[in-house]
């Protein structure tokens, strides 16, 4: 192995652990906030990247017609709630984004030229597919269990999870897909080929990242959402409505998810399943961590991304071995290291 | 107690009466979800196909989906033997399930027909496969031809990168046997995962080795990340592919970075191109133009042309086994497995079928053509 592999090598691991430094920072956020382990996090990645995939096929996305299902639900479970409470103005909220939203979304996709849309039009509307399944899981699914055991959670989240692999599979097919590059454009850095997609992923993961930091810093959301992690109880005797948090969480990783997912369209097949073992990475990362510091979940991510990289050169049939042997020491070590006190139950 | 007596006797009669029915139950397992869905999926499509009366006799089809897991695999061929009272069992998709079903189906006594590819589903044919057939053909056959088109154009040494499964493995043996045979030598051996979303390192470390060609052993589309790697990387040498890859999804993926790539494949996916005289095109043409009805033009597999094989197989055999005894009972089933055995030049979608008491796949190199990739569809190497 010279120089020059080690770069190239070096280079593959960045942009793969920016991708898992996203994913791995929703995690860690969706735990803080309302003690869910996410495990469907990985489909989001593969439900935007193949849902644009769809777009540019000139098809409509099937994922649009589980969003109008899945806004339907939630308009009878919360207009008829709604109903019995007398809250009439509550209802044309939520008749709105639950039921008019992916309607005219459902809509607007028939009837607009996909496959003849500049490519950001194209990610705008995956994303705007995609995305609102988040909280409309949380409402859906977490919501009324909000209050169990982190275990049962886990537990509701494998099965969410299994769910949505099984219906990407219906929606998508067997086979991969993969999307032309946002920009055909390569650099030469010394002796390395860089590809404007490979940028495209840095500096993306890395003004996400910025985003989220000034999202949790700055504004009046992030800062009740900062406040739910910190003490659940608390924040609701503030004020702050336990479920609004948590809808703006799954809203905020389902973004990450299909946002990552539309960035990696490019570089590789992407599959119905593929996510499961991104998000599992991504994991990893967010273990690193201890799923409470960003920071460490980043590097951590970056880690595994680099760690991945040289281990498929050095001994490729081992590599995924190597990656969640990882997970190992680090539990080893945070778990000697730090006096962690049981949660509730 | 009169009306439950008279119910009772009614039940039973009922009983008799569907029992003494000569219906023939053809118990079918594919992985039509699950890793393996893209080869699980086709075949299912394609068994709907097949006739619904063989030799004046009605044939049920009972359908299972194994997941693309062994142990689901096992589960359903248990559940079609002992509920449904199958006559044969055609199926699983993948090897590792067919393996895990051998021994039920021998303990059965229950013939099967695999569509999987690895040869030590049949071979070699001993007390518990003589029950068992299959349709695709060995890696072996097809790892003889990559060679020897490869030793036919100048190459001397070659870069393996397969899947870290039992394919990329299965492969990575068989090619190695054939190479070492031929003075081939290979220079670099790389394993990668369905789902990788790189393959740099590997592709990395089989340049560094400077082969004169590479073969990439994966099947359908995944197979295709390493190929774009390597032109990314600006490799210049031959590239080699698997028949794992003959399905149009992964001409679609792979795009403009697969031209001029050789594969072997079963003479179904360039049917068309054959000449009249090759007795495997009226077959395969007419498996093509059932299925296109069916499914929309440029919808056949090479992967479903193998459950199609099965059916002919099954098809062949049912009105040799009915004229010695009846359907749903043991003789039934070992005359099915003898008629099975006894088939000889029986043309399928993916060659001539000639089966005998040592051999129970029965193809020949009518079986195998060399495609290459040319303007984004398979060509015929004449």
């Amino acid at each position: 192995m010279d120089f020059q592999i080690a770069l190239l090598l070096g280079q593959d691991g960045i942009t793969n652990g920016a991708i898992y430094a996203l994913l791995a920072l929703a995690l860690v956020l969706v735990f803080a906030v309302t003690r869910v382990i996410f495990i469907p996090q990985g489909e989001f990645v593969a439900y935007g990247a193949l849902t644009l995939a769809m777009l540019q096929g000139g098809a409509i996305p099937a994922t649009v017609w589980l969003l109008v299902i899945m806004g339907a639900l939630a308009a009878v479970i919360d207009g008829s709630a709604a109903l019995r409470a007398g809250q009439t103005k509550k209802l044309t909220g939520v008749l709105g984004w639950n039921l008019a939203y992916p309607l005219a979304l459902a809509g607007l996709l028939a009837v607009l030229p996909l496959k003849d849309l500049p490519m950001l039009a194209q990610v705008l509307l995956a994303l705007a597919v995609v995305v609102p399944m988040g909280p409309l899981m949380y409402r859906l699914v977490f919501q009324p269990i909000a209050a169990a055991p982190v275990l049962i959670l886990l537990i509701v989240s494998v099965a969410v999870h299994v769910a949505m692999v099984g219906l990407g599979l219906l929606f998508f097919g067997a086979e991969g897909q993969r999307t032309p590059p946002f920009s055909d454009a390569r650099f030469e850095v010394g002796p390395l080929l860089v590809s404007g997609q490979t940028i495209w992923v840095i500096l993306a993961s890395i003004a996400l990242i910025v985003a989220l930091y000034l999202f949790f810093e700055r504004t009046i959301y992030g800062k009740a959402l900062r406040a739910t992690a910190i003490n659940r109880v608390g924040a609701q005797l503030m004020g702050i409505s336990p479920s609004l948090a948590g809808k703006l969480t799954f809203l905020l990783a389902a973004f990450i998810g299909a946002l990552s997912g539309v960035l990696i369209a490019p570089i590789t097949t992407i599959y119905y399943d593929t996510g499961f073992l991104i998000g599992l990475k991504g994991f990893v990362a967010a273990i690193i961590g201890g799923l409470g510091s960003y920071p460490i979940a980043a590097v951590g991510a970056v880690l595994v991304g680099l760690l991945e990289a040289f281990s498929s050169f050095w001994a490729s049939a081992y590599k995924e071995v190597i990656v969640f042997t990882l997970i190992i020491p680090v539990l080893l070590w945070r778990s000697l290291t730090s006096h962690h006190m049981e949660e509730e139950e | 107690m009169k009306l439950k007596n008279t119910l009772m006797a009614a039940i039973g009669l009922a009983f008799v009466a569907t029992a003494a029915q000569a219906e023939i139950n053809v118990g079918v397992i594919v992985s039509a979800t699950g890793p393996a869905a893209s080869l699980g999926i086709p075949e299912k499509n394609t068994l709907a196909l097949l006739p619904t009366t063989i030799g004046g006799e009605k044939v049920n089809y009972i359908v299972l989906d194994d997941a693309s897991d062994t142990t689901t695999a096992v589960k359903n061929i248990r559940k079609v033997i002992s509920e449904d009272k199958v006559d044969v069992v055609i199926g699983s998709t993948i090897s590792p399930n067919s393996l895990a079903m051998i021994d039920v189906a021998a303990e059965a006594q229950t013939p099967m027909i695999s569509m999987a590819a690895s040869a030590r589903i049949v071979d070699p044919v001993d007390d518990k496969r003589r029950w068992v057939f299959k349709t695709p053909q060995n890696d072996a056959q097809m790892s003889t031809a990559i060679v020897e088109h490869m030793t036919n154009s100048g190459v001397k040494t070659v870069g393996f990168i397969g899947f870290a499964d039992a394919y990329g493995e299965g492969w990575f043996e068989q090619f190695k046997s054939v190479a070492e045979a031929r003075k081939l030598q290979i220079v670099a051996n790389e394993r990668f995962n369905r789902n990788d979303t790189s393959v740099t390192g590997q592709v990395l470390k089989v340049m560094s080795a400077r082969p004169d060609a590479v073969l990439i052993a994966g099947s359908g589309t995944p197979a295709a990340l390493p190929q774009k790697t390597l032109k990314e990387r600006g490799y210049a040498g031959k590239l080699y592919q698997t028949h794992g890859v003959a399905n149009n999804d992964f001409l679609r993926v792979c795009g403009k970075d697969c031209e001029g790539t050789f594969l072997p494949a079963g003479p179904v996916l360039v049917a068309a191109q054959l000449p009249d005289s090759n007795p495997v095109k009226k077959a395969a043409m007419d498996y093509i133009t059932k299925y296109e009805a069916a499914h929309g033009k440029g919808s056949v597999s090479t992967f479903g042309a193998h459950a199609w094989d099965a059916g002919q197989l099954m098809t062949a055999a049912i009105p040799v086994a009915l004229k010695k005894a009846k359907p749903g009972t043991a003789e039934f089933r070992a005359a099915m497995r003898d008629a099975l055995e006894g088939i000889k030049e029986l043309p399928g979608a993916h060659g001539i079928f000639n089966m005998s008491p040592t051999d129970h796949l029965g193809f020949d190199q009518r079986s195998r053509v060399m495609v290459e990739i040319k303007n984004g569809t398979w060509r015929l190497v004449k």
